[in-house]
């Protein structure tokens, strides 16, 4: 009798548990259905505004290299070519873009074209020196406007005042279509461009180049620091009160928001060496600064992780300490470091606050090639572009997006790839 | 009858604030086998490296008293530990073989002490040496492969292959067999009896048995004390102690 009754209640137990587990299944199964859909949704949002970006759209112009006007002569020597009066052709292009236009027109045609136009003019002939006193029919890019306007980014229905492109141009712009004088390539400007204050000739490359020098410079300073300090750490410093206070500061300090190295940069490193402002160096020394703490804590997880027994074997044969590290310790716990590192990296390349404060959020309009040059940095470039009211800028911080997740992406793979290729298993 | 190759002397170590070794004193012979015996957390393995001093390696470890290797103090802080340690080479309880090549494992100690001048040197260190440790014929064919890749028996036995290419006078074995199969334990036992005619070994063992089959000295060891030390043969048939009587036949341990 009372044997059934403990078994009953076993059983009405057992169904309650089950229940449990049933119902933790689906709470988790609801949390990451949530989050999945969080981040599709954020993943379409930005592919959706930004692809547009990818593209530009260009107009077909007849161009009229005559000698006289370009003041060449079909035997000038290069350097006469790059005098060439190429403001004048282009001016002489627009003029006729229409039959019979008045002037008033043509300062508004003017305005379709983008602020290049002198170049590309002066680059299609510089390339194909034998089109002089011919007509050339070549594709230059259009203003942002156009561009905006033909992607269906800017409305046509809201009142002339509130456009960008008058009633005349629109008509303009309609007659191209209808003509087929426009269309949409790729947009090679975006990836070969530094920043821009025109849209339409606004590029990731400068940013880009900065970024990267910066993590270079990150790299280069975090990384030998994170090893010694770790190697040292680990491996031969004395287990004592200083080195335990030292441990737990490089917690911390992992842990300080970034702003706070953003200011000893501006204080220590501006103001009191004089390092030039706004370039990779200071900032790359910024951000070094504040990811060496977790780099340090990823390299000493690694060396913890190597037996003690692999160290053993090599002092018992005789190694010195500094051979038993050297040679066995650290090569077997640098696939480790090196994944740590590449986070560490790749939290540094999506800083942003210290590199304001270290005025890396100048307007840059070329492209750095040195560490000691003023640039932007992709972060810093989206936050520019963002903040800026013209709307082709909209949709160039969205793509902007899409380069720097795509470069943090493509690091975190690798470190993926080196754990999995190197790591041990013991 | 033979010279000591090792002596100690009132040899007591602490953890900290914790004695593991009381008063040792003991005499170890050259070119004989000597087991260390008695149930675990008795400090055998503690009193064996102090020998080669691998206990500097924990840092709360404090050794004092004297242990002389060919009459040289060895607890000292003028020894030269890392001298020492080509001269006393040590086999571990787990087989510890450096994730790299066969090759490399035993060619690491040579090539650290600059025993050798050419590559052809180095070959024939390192063939003889797996030769001595009867590992040769197994893996001639194969002396790019890892270390790792061996088996059991087979890494134990590269570990004793890497600590006589150092050409070392003693070798200290920590429980060498605990981790390996029969089969395995009887080639490296017989391995031990070869290796006798040429170096001095120092076995801690957990088997009495194998300490009755491969060792000429027997030292009994309990709670941090030597409670007995002899000729096996004596030890296992005829002990002194009652303590050694009763551990050796089961009553404890």
């Amino acid at each position: 009798m009372n044997n059934s009754v403990a078994k009953e209640k076993i059983v009405s137990l057992r169904k309650k548990r089950s229940l449990e587990d049933m119902r933790f299944k689906y709470y988790g199964f609801t949390a990451m259905c949530l989050s999945l859909a969080v981040l599709v949704f954020l993943l379409y949002t930005i592919f959706s505004k930004g692809y547009t970006a990818f593209q530009k759209t260009i107009v077909l112009l007849e161009v009229d290299y005559n000698q006289e006007v370009l003041k060449l002569t079909p035997d000038s020597s290069d350097e006469e070519m790059e005098k060439g009066k190429f403001f004048r052709v282009k001016k002489q292009a627009i003029e006729n873009f229409f039959p019979d236009l008045s002037k008033s027109d043509i300062k508004l045609i003017k305005k379709l074209f983008s602020i290049n136009l002198d170049n590309e003019i002066k680059d299609y002939f510089l390339e194909n020196p034998e089109v002089i006193n011919t007509k050339q029919q070549i594709w230059v890019t259009a203003h942002s406007d156009v561009d905006q306007l033909l992607k269906g980014n800017s409305r046509r229905d809201v009142p002339e005042d509130r456009r960008k492109l008058n009633d005349i141009q629109l008509s303009y712009v309609d007659q191209l279509v209808e003509e087929n004088r426009v269309k949409q390539v790729f947009n090679n400007f975006f990836f070969t461009k530094a920043d821009s204050r025109h849209p339409e000739i606004a590029g990731v490359a400068g940013s880009f180049m900065g970024s990267l020098f910066t993590l270079f410079t990150v790299f280069i300073l975090s990384f030998p620091i994170a090893i010694g300090a770790s190697v040292y750490l680990e491996e031969f410093a004395p287990k004592n009160r200083i080195t335990e206070l030292i441990e737990v500061n490089i917690s911390n300090l992992a842990a300080v928001p970034s702003i706070v190295f953003g200011l000893l940069g501006l204080g220590v490193l501006l103001n009191v060496f004089g390092l030039p402002r706004s370039t990779p160096l200071v900032g790359g020394s910024v951000l070094a600064l504040m990811t060496l703490p977790t780099i340090i804590i990823a390299c000493r997880a690694s060396l913890k992780a190597v037996p003690p027994s692999i160290k053993e074997g090599a002092l018992a044969v005789g190694a010195t300490k500094t051979q038993a590290v050297f040679h066995h310790v650290v090569p077997l716990a640098l696939p480790g470091t090196l994944t740590g590192t590449i986070i560490g990296l790749a939290q540094a390349l999506g800083e942003t606050a210290p590199l304001i404060m270290i005025g890396m959020i100048a307007f840059i309009p070329n492209i750095p090639t040195g560490l000691t040059e003023p640039s932007a940095a992709l972060p810093v470039q989206i936050y520019l572009w963002v903040e800026s009211a013209e709307r082709g800028f909209q949709e160039k911080s969205a793509a902007a997006i899409m380069v720097i997740l795509i470069f943090l992406f493509m690091m975190n793979a690798i470190a993926v790839f080196l754990r999995n290729r190197f790591e041990r298993k013991w | 009858m033979s010279n000591s190759k090792i002596l100690a002397n009132g040899v007591d170590v602490y953890y900290g604030s914790k004695q593991a070794l009381f008063g040792i004193s003991m005499d170890i012979k050259e070119k004989e086998v000597t087991a260390l015996i008695g149930p675990s957390g008795c400090g055998k393995s503690t009193f064996l490296r102090c020998i080669n001093r691998m206990n500097d390696l924990i840092e709360i470890c404090k050794v004092s008293g004297s242990i002389k290797v060919d009459n040289e103090e060895i607890i000292s802080s003028s020894t030269d530990v890392v001298s020492l340690r080509s001269k006393i080479g040590m086999v571990f309880q787990k087989p510890n073989p450096f994730p790299k090549s066969i090759f490399d494992n035993v060619a690491y100690g040579p090539t650290i002490h600059g025993l050798v001048d050419s590559k052809n040197e180095l070959e024939e260190i390192v063939h003889s040496s797996l030769k001595k440790a009867g590992l040769f014929n197994e893996v001639k064919d194969r002396l790019n492969e890892p270390g790792t890749s061996l088996s059991g028996g087979q890494q134990q036995r590269l570990c004793i292959a890497r600590a006589i290419a150092v050409n070392p006078e003693i070798i200290l074995m920590d429980e060498p067999c605990s981790a390996l199969d029969p089969i395995a334990t009887a080639i490296i036992e017989e391995l031990i009896d070869e290796l006798r005619l040429n170096y001095t070994i120092v076995i801690v063992t957990h088997s009495m048995q194998q300490a009755a089959r491969v060792s000429q000295k027997t030292s009994f060891f309990h709670l941090g004390e030597l409670i007995e030390t002899g000729d096996t043969k004596k030890i296992f048939t005829n002990p002194d102690n009652s303590k050694t009587q009763d551990y050796i036949t089961g009553r404890f341990g």
